[in-house]
């Protein structure tokens, strides 16, 4: 980074002004002259043989152009997953519906008001199946998802790479040490519930089939714009350049656009069929049963340590739900919980998920992914051990954490290489911020005075910006996709003849930044004002293939594959200004919109005359290559680790079970920070999703698979005025596998805050022998905890 | 969100509104549509004509009748909340409108409409009971007066004809040492959203003891209710702390309860007796 550096300044994101005007421009913003509607028949049941589907009244509805079915469409085959364990979902299905709201029909009409009325007017024959919800039933297979096939998909057991005998030897020390007799075994059954993701944009897909040119344009609310390129290209026999795809301002993602999903197939399919346009906008309710979900896990922690607070062995069981189908990640979300399976901390630990079918939708990745689920178990039954020994429950982290004098080098007990950490100084810097002892005696004065005030605390270590490449070998390379790698960055940046510059990346944000943080590191490699930077993302056609944005990976990984090609920019600018200025290209500084001779700053050439120079190749030094631009890619030398601590407030009431959040305090550490207001933006929204799912959110399907909570009136998001002012603050322990220094952000928030607000609300019902409340802490869950504990 | 075909009429006086409701049977009348649209769009509700009644001039007011105040049928939570006339005469009401939805919602959304709709865990209806207000339903035969108590019939079922309006709701004025109070558990905890369970009250205090009484409770059944047995209780005691709990204690007397994702049967039944205790409490001291 240069002396002059906008990177860690505090600038505002550029992106906003049209966003909160009105004036972004979305996937369902997109008109095109003629443009066809789709609306979907999909299931009311959850398991159940499709009988006869009777499309002829929808079709002889005016307006209406065409009513698809599966015999239109199996041809193309089911949904590409990336893991492609289980079964793949058909895109129409007309044999065994597997959850409510699968797509059994499509409707193309004139508007998307005939379109619903048609999909209202085919008519289905269901005979219904029983149905299985309960992850424990499952797992029994009583009840088979897919006739023939077990419902356990796979099992992940950690550490990872430990061979039978390993694991036995690590399971017979963990039992040994529960028959020391200082042993203190703690354990706890907890379930992680499902969420809906409800991204404030709904997913929407438009396909324009130009059958003079044989090719797509296709516009789609993704996460993932190369991927669906790859993807359609495939169901079509298609190159990749005949795809284009363009991810426009995408409202909100958080893992749920990270999907190729069956209704861009089908869009793409209906568009080429029909010779128009063809769009279809997903629906709120819609979405609740058709969009993945996220979590649902039910699993016992088990912590054995002393009485002095050294934790012996962390060991947890249980069961994941993956719904009906696998999609693009489904089954290896949990295999990221197992990443981070033992946290920040050095003990041993034993992992065991089971990933299971039920008659819902597909989960997948949804903000965290297996990160927070993994961090929620290890979270609370550290603390609820803290409890039981009596120890403050920092104490209890900090004696137990991968020591900071481990890095460079650490290895987590699941086996996984560590960059960087500092966890006890970030957990010292959230007590002094927080005021700990303080606190703590201000809950004890509260408690003295009958009221139910508690203090939880928990601190999280992450993994996200996946890389490097060969990790393609572990099995998750998106070759389905017709993507070779998931683990690179890619970038590439120009400098146009009147100095400006355009930095494209074929991935979008999702409310992540992009436009400032690209344009600032491009703008601090080359001393240009970031006014006069483009940034191109989320098109296809005009960026390099790129992977997409989710994995908390785009400033590690793309930000770095940036950061690069702007020095290749650079360097070759400094060639040229040397050779205009006369001087050696050692000497040459970039700043204030050009370059300079170090020391002589009258002695300098600005980015227009630079580039002036550089598109006219006979002004050039002997050998230089005519143009002003740069690819790269880049492979991060390993995943980065963030990590923080995060502490709540909270008053409960006993008379009603009502939490009030009295204060929230983040202190994490993402490494050097390239923007401070939009990392503060992805803690804020971060640790709003995790306390939604603590208080507030819940996918509540009741036993024959309906979804009772799939409207907004009855899925509660958190809202700003649900929330305390967040009081955030950070540590910085720059990560060493990107030459920025940079750990992702994205997720932070979410891993970090679920569980610190249960264990604060668990702490403040102590006086009553409360120990535990699944998720979320709803008013009567808390009342009956209280009553339970009374009784 | 797509409704099915409907025609759309808006009328400019209250006649032609009401002429359209006669000549279109089964038409919904909108006013802020925040209950209305919503429905439509997800089809559960498919009304072939929709009266819009927000071009109507006049009833958008709330005034003073000398011995009642009115809420006029385009009057929104907003207002209501913010009306000093019905903060003086029927503070529950104005608490309940400030506690619906949430801030867009209370801008467009309207008194009298929430009341028709007669939601089961809606805020305003309660208050309408306990404040023992006077429903104004207008059709082309005439102007019907329905007490509170009469009009909430069953879930999102209220005692207005297809062809009428609910031009105003009349609230009569809070005599010397009367008052009322409103309190809730939201779904979202606090104040916020639906209530799992909401108690509007009113009182008279005079000479030391409670000689007048209303309860009714939302939430927690099928449709708000007047619950008799508490007013009872409270009548004739002191006001007391121990009297007012004694009395919170028959608060779903009458009702029966109904478990939802938000609450048990027990825990409902608890909330109507810990909020009946609130709102009464408050009311009484706000009787002075």
């Amino acid at each position: 980074m240069s002396s002059t550096s906008v990177l860690g300044g505090v600038v505002r994101r550029r992106e906003d002004p049209a966003l909160i005007q009105g004036r972004g421009r979305y996937t369902d913003d997109v008109k095109l002259a003629a443009t066809a509607h789709v609306a979907f028949v999909r299931s009311p049941y959850a398991h159940a043989q499709v009988g006869s589907v009777d499309t002829s009244a929808a079709a002889a509805m005016e307006g209406v152009l065409a009513v698809y079915t599966a015999a239109d469409t199996d041809h193309l085959g089911p949904l590409i997953a990336q893991v492609p364990v289980g079964a793949l979902r058909p895109l129409l299905n007309s044999g065994t519906v597997k959850h409510v709201g699968e797509a059994v029909a499509m409707v193309v009409a004139e508007d998307p008001y005939v379109a619903k009325d048609a999909a209202d007017a085919v008519e289905v024959d269901y005979d219904p199946l029983p149905a299985v919800v309960d992850l424990k039933h499952s797992l029994s297979d009583e009840v088979p998802v897919h006739e023939g096939a077990s419902n356990t998909l796979i099992s992940w057991v950690g550490p990872f790479g430990a061979d039978e005998a390993a694991l036995a030897e690590l399971q017979q020390g963990i039992e040994a040490a529960k028959q020391r007799d200082d042993a203190v075994v703690v354990s706890q059954e907890m379930t992680n519930q499902r969420l809906i993701p409800v991204p404030i944009e709904p997913r929407s897909v438009m396909a324009d089939y130009q059958a003079g040119y044989d090719r797509f344009d296709i516009y789609s609310s993704t996460q993932i714009p190369s991927a669906l390129a790859g993807a359609i290209g495939k169901y079509f026999g298609m190159s990749m350049n005949q795809v284009t795809v363009k991810a426009m301002e995408v409202g909100g993602g958080f893992g749920c656009k990270l999907n190729v999903y069956n209704d861009e197939v089908l869009v793409a399919f209906a568009s080429k069929h029909l010779g128009r346009p063809v769009k279809w906008t997903e629906t709120r309710r819609e979405a609740a049963n058709s969009t993945i979900q996220g979590r649902g896990w039910v699993a016992t922690a088990t912590v054995t340590g002393t009485e002095d607070g050294e934790i012996l062995g962390f060991e947890l069981e249980g069961i994941a739900d993956m719904g009906a189908y696998s999609q693009n990640f489904t089954v290896a979300i949990p295999f990221l919980g197992l990443f981070v399976g033992s946290g920040q901390y050095g003990f041993p630990t034993y992992w065991k998920m089971d990933c299971v079918t039920t008659h819902t939708m597909t989960t997948d990745a949804y903000r965290g992914a297996g990160r927070p689920e993994a961090a929620y178990y290890l979270e609370r039954i550290i603390d609820m051990y803290a409890r039981r020994i009596g120890m403050d429950p920092a104490d209890v982290r900090r004696k137990n954490y991968i020591s900071s004098s481990e890095f460079p080098g650490a290895v987590s007990p699941m086996g996984f290489p560590m960059d960087t950490g500092d966890y006890a100084t970030n957990l010292d810097a959230a007590l002094e911020t927080a005021g700990w002892s303080d606190l703590l005696a201000e809950r004890d004065a509260a408690r003295a005075e009958g009221r139910y005030v508690g203090v939880g605390l928990a601190t999280y270590v992450e993994v996200c910006g996946f890389g490097p490449s060969g990790l393609v070998d572990l099995g998750f390379s998106w070759a389905e996709y017709q993507m070779p790698s998931a683990f690179n960055g890619s970038s590439l940046v120009r400098v146009h003849p009147d100095g400006s510059a355009t930095v494209s990346i074929g991935t979008g944000p999702s409310g992540q930044g992009h436009q400032t943080t690209w344009a600032q590191i491009v703008g601090d490699g080359l001393g240009l004002d970031v006014e006069r930077i483009r940034v191109i993302h989320g098109d296809t056609e005009e960026a390099p293939p790129s992977i997409g944005t989710f994995g908390s990976r785009s400033a590690a990984v793309d930000g770095a594959a940036c950061y690069e090609a702007t020095g290749k920019v650079r360097a070759k600018a400094a060639r040229i200004a040397a050779h205009m200025l006369e001087a050696s290209e050692e000497d040459i500084e970039f700043a204030d919109g050009g370059a300079h001779v170090a020391g002589a700053p009258d002695s300098s050439v600005s980015w227009g005359e630079i580039a002036a120079c550089a598109y006219q190749p006979h002004r050039l030094p002997e050998g230089l290559e005519g143009g002003l631009e740069a690819h790269a890619i880049f492979s991060p030398g390993n995943a980065t680790w963030p990590f923080g601590t995060h502490i709540a407030v909270v008053e409960v009431d006993p008379d009603t079970g009502d939490v009030d959040l009295l204060r929230y305090i983040g202190m994490d550490d993402c490494g050097n920070v390239i923007s401070p207001m939009i990392v503060d933006g992805q803690i804020h929204g971060g640790i709003a999703q995790g306390i939604g799912q603590a208080m507030f959110e819940d996918a509540v399907y009741d036993a024959d698979g309906n979804l009772l909570s799939g409207s907004l009136v009855d899925y509660i998001l958190p809202t700003a005025s649900d929330l305390p002012s967040f009081e955030l603050d950070r540590t910085v322990t720059p990560t060493d596998v990107n030459p920025l220094g940079v750990k992702g952000i994205g997720e932070a928030g979410t891993i970090g805050s679920a569980h610190t607000v249960v264990n604060a609300v668990v702490d403040a019902l102590e006086p009553l022998g409360v120990t535990h409340i699944d998720m979320p802490l709803r008013p009567r869950r808390v009342w009956q905890a209280i009553q339970d504990a009374r009784a | 969100m797509y409704p099915r075909e409907f025609e759309y009429i808006a009328p400019s006086d209250l006649d032609e509104a009401l002429a359209a409701l006669d000549a279109n049977p089964g038409a919904k009348v909108l006013a802020g549509g925040m209950s209305l649209l919503p429905m439509m769009k997800m089809r559960l509700l498919s009304p072939d004509a929709v009266v819009d009644i927000g071009r109507i001039a006049g009833l958008d007011q709330i005034s003073d009748n000398g011995d009642s105040i009115s809420i006029g049928a385009l009057v929104t939570h907003a207002e209501v909340a913010a009306s000093d006339l019905v903060m003086e005469h029927g503070a529950a009401l104005a608490t309940a409108a400030s506690w619906t939805g949430d801030r867009q919602v209370r801008n467009r959304g309207t008194c009298c409409g929430s009341l028709v709709h007669a939601d089961v865990a809606a805020d305003q209806p309660v208050a309408a009971l306990a404040l023992a207000a006077t429903m104004v339903a207008v059709s082309s035969s005439g102007t019907r007066e329905i007490a509170a108590a009469d009009f909430f019939v069953d879930t999102m079922m209220s005692a207005l004809e297809p062809n009428e309006i609910l031009t105003e709701v009349r609230i009569p004025k809070a005599g010397p040492g009367t008052a009322s109070a409103y309190d809730k558990l939201g779904r979202r905890g606090g104040h916020t959203d639906y209530a799992v369970a909401g108690v509007a009250a009113s009182v008279t205090r005079s000479n030391g003891s409670i000689s007048a009484a209303t309860v009714a409770v939302t939430g927690v059944g099928s449709k708000p209710v007047l619950v008799g047995e508490v007013a009872d209780a409270l009548v004739g005691s002191d006001g007391s702390e121990a009297a007012v709990e004694a009395a919170a204690a028959h608060a779903t007397c009458g009702i029966e309860v109904l478990e939802d994702l938000y609450g048990s049967v027990a825990y409902k039944t608890h909330l109507a007796q810990v909020f009946t205790a609130r709102a009464v409490n408050a009311a009484l001291s706000a009787a002075g």
